[in-house]
């Protein structure tokens, strides 16, 4: 839940990436990162295991301005993608405002996707949040892996695997290279903000 | 629970009780933070300056991971827990399911005399905490 202190009017958005293990969270904060530099105040902290994966999130707070006099203050998690760690995104998605679902668009991870999407569905249940009712963007990340020869599952195919019911705006994307890295994250931010003024006003 | 809204009386309320428990006594900064890691309201004493929004991230992980240790352990909670540094040290306590006070302080304040306040201010601030709605 945003948190809105009324007397220093500063608004805080809660916003996590979600999605199965290696599918480019992590890649899609650190792009961020790098390309807002100036908007960011701190360094992003990442808690993961020597191998580089996520252990227990990373995390990003960036200032996004004034809205109706408002300092809006983002901050981005990412959840670790092992299976093994539903324990701990459980723990990151208490108090969510905003999810983008970061699919890999690689053909041998259809399954993953679909799994991913399930639990995070059943980890919002336990927190009474409903999938259908969040703000919610689709990314369909490594798009750019296509060039490379790497089969790539179709759009249309992860629009229907993961899409087809809850119609949330998508992007194909590729965090590696930046590609609507940035669309996504303009586009969450403002379902967001759209879905915390309509519970407030 | 809805207590996404304070307003500005109460927050106003509850920053004079930090002052007059914590900063007073001369604890480095203060901070009230929810479960989710949003920051409700932090005071410092004016010389420490610490990147309270990370910070205020990984301690409400912190302390959702140490409750999962205490269920397995089959305690109901374990309340309250504290870090200690060579020159400063750190202390949470919980106020209650939503929210956890977190104080940073120096080797000049006895852990004893700190945890008496801290729960002192805790009572103030339950007192003034709209319930839920």
């Amino acid at each position: 839940m945003s948190f809105i202190n009324l007397k220093e009017k500063v608004v805080q958005v809660k916003i996590v990436y979600y999605g199965p293990g290696r599918c480019g969270k992590t890649t899609n904060l650190e792009y961020i990162n790098r390309t807002y530099r100036n908007q960011i105040v701190s360094e992003m902290v990442s808690l993961k295991t020597h191998g580089d994966r996520t252990l227990f999130f990373d995390f990003l707070p960036f200032n996004m301005g004034k809205i109706k006099g408002y300092d809006i203050k983002i901050q981005l998690y990412t959840v670790p993608g092992q299976v093994k760690y539903n324990a701990t995104r459980k723990l990151v998605l208490r108090g969510v405002d905003g999810i983008v679902f970061v699919a890999d668009a690689m053909a041998k991870q259809r399954e993953k996707n679909i799994r991913s999407l399930n639990q995070l569905h059943e980890n919002l249940l336990s927190y009474k949040e409903s999938i259908f009712r969040i703000p919610l963007v689709m990314q369909y990340n490594k798009i750019d892996l296509k060039e490379h020869g790497i089969p790539i599952l179709p759009t249309e195919v992860l629009q229907k695997d993961l899409n087809s019911r809850l119609n949330a705006p998508y992007f194909e994307a590729s965090a590696v290279t930046g590609y609507n890295v940035a669309a996504t994250l303009k586009k969450i931010i403002a379902s967001t903000i759209i879905s915390i003024q309509k519970k407030l006003f | 629970m809805n207590y996404g809204i304070v307003s500005q009386e109460q927050l106003e309320q509850i920053d004079r009780i930090l002052t007059d428990k914590l900063i007073k006594l001369g604890v480095d900064c203060v901070i009230v933070i929810d479960m989710a890691g949003n920051i409700i309201t932090a005071k410092d004493n004016g010389r420490n300056k610490y990147d309270v929004y990370s910070f205020a991230a990984l301690a409400a992980g912190n302390f959702a991971t140490v409750d999962a240790m205490a269920k397995l352990v089959g305690e109901e909670e374990f309340s309250l827990l504290f870090h200690k540094g060579q020159e400063s040290s750190i202390h949470f306590s919980k106020i209650d399911e939503e929210l956890l006070l977190i104080s940073m302080f120096g080797q000049e304040i006895s852990l004893g005399f700190l945890r008496l306040n801290v729960v002192d201010a805790i009572e103030k601030i339950k007192k003034l905490w709209p319930k839920s709605a």
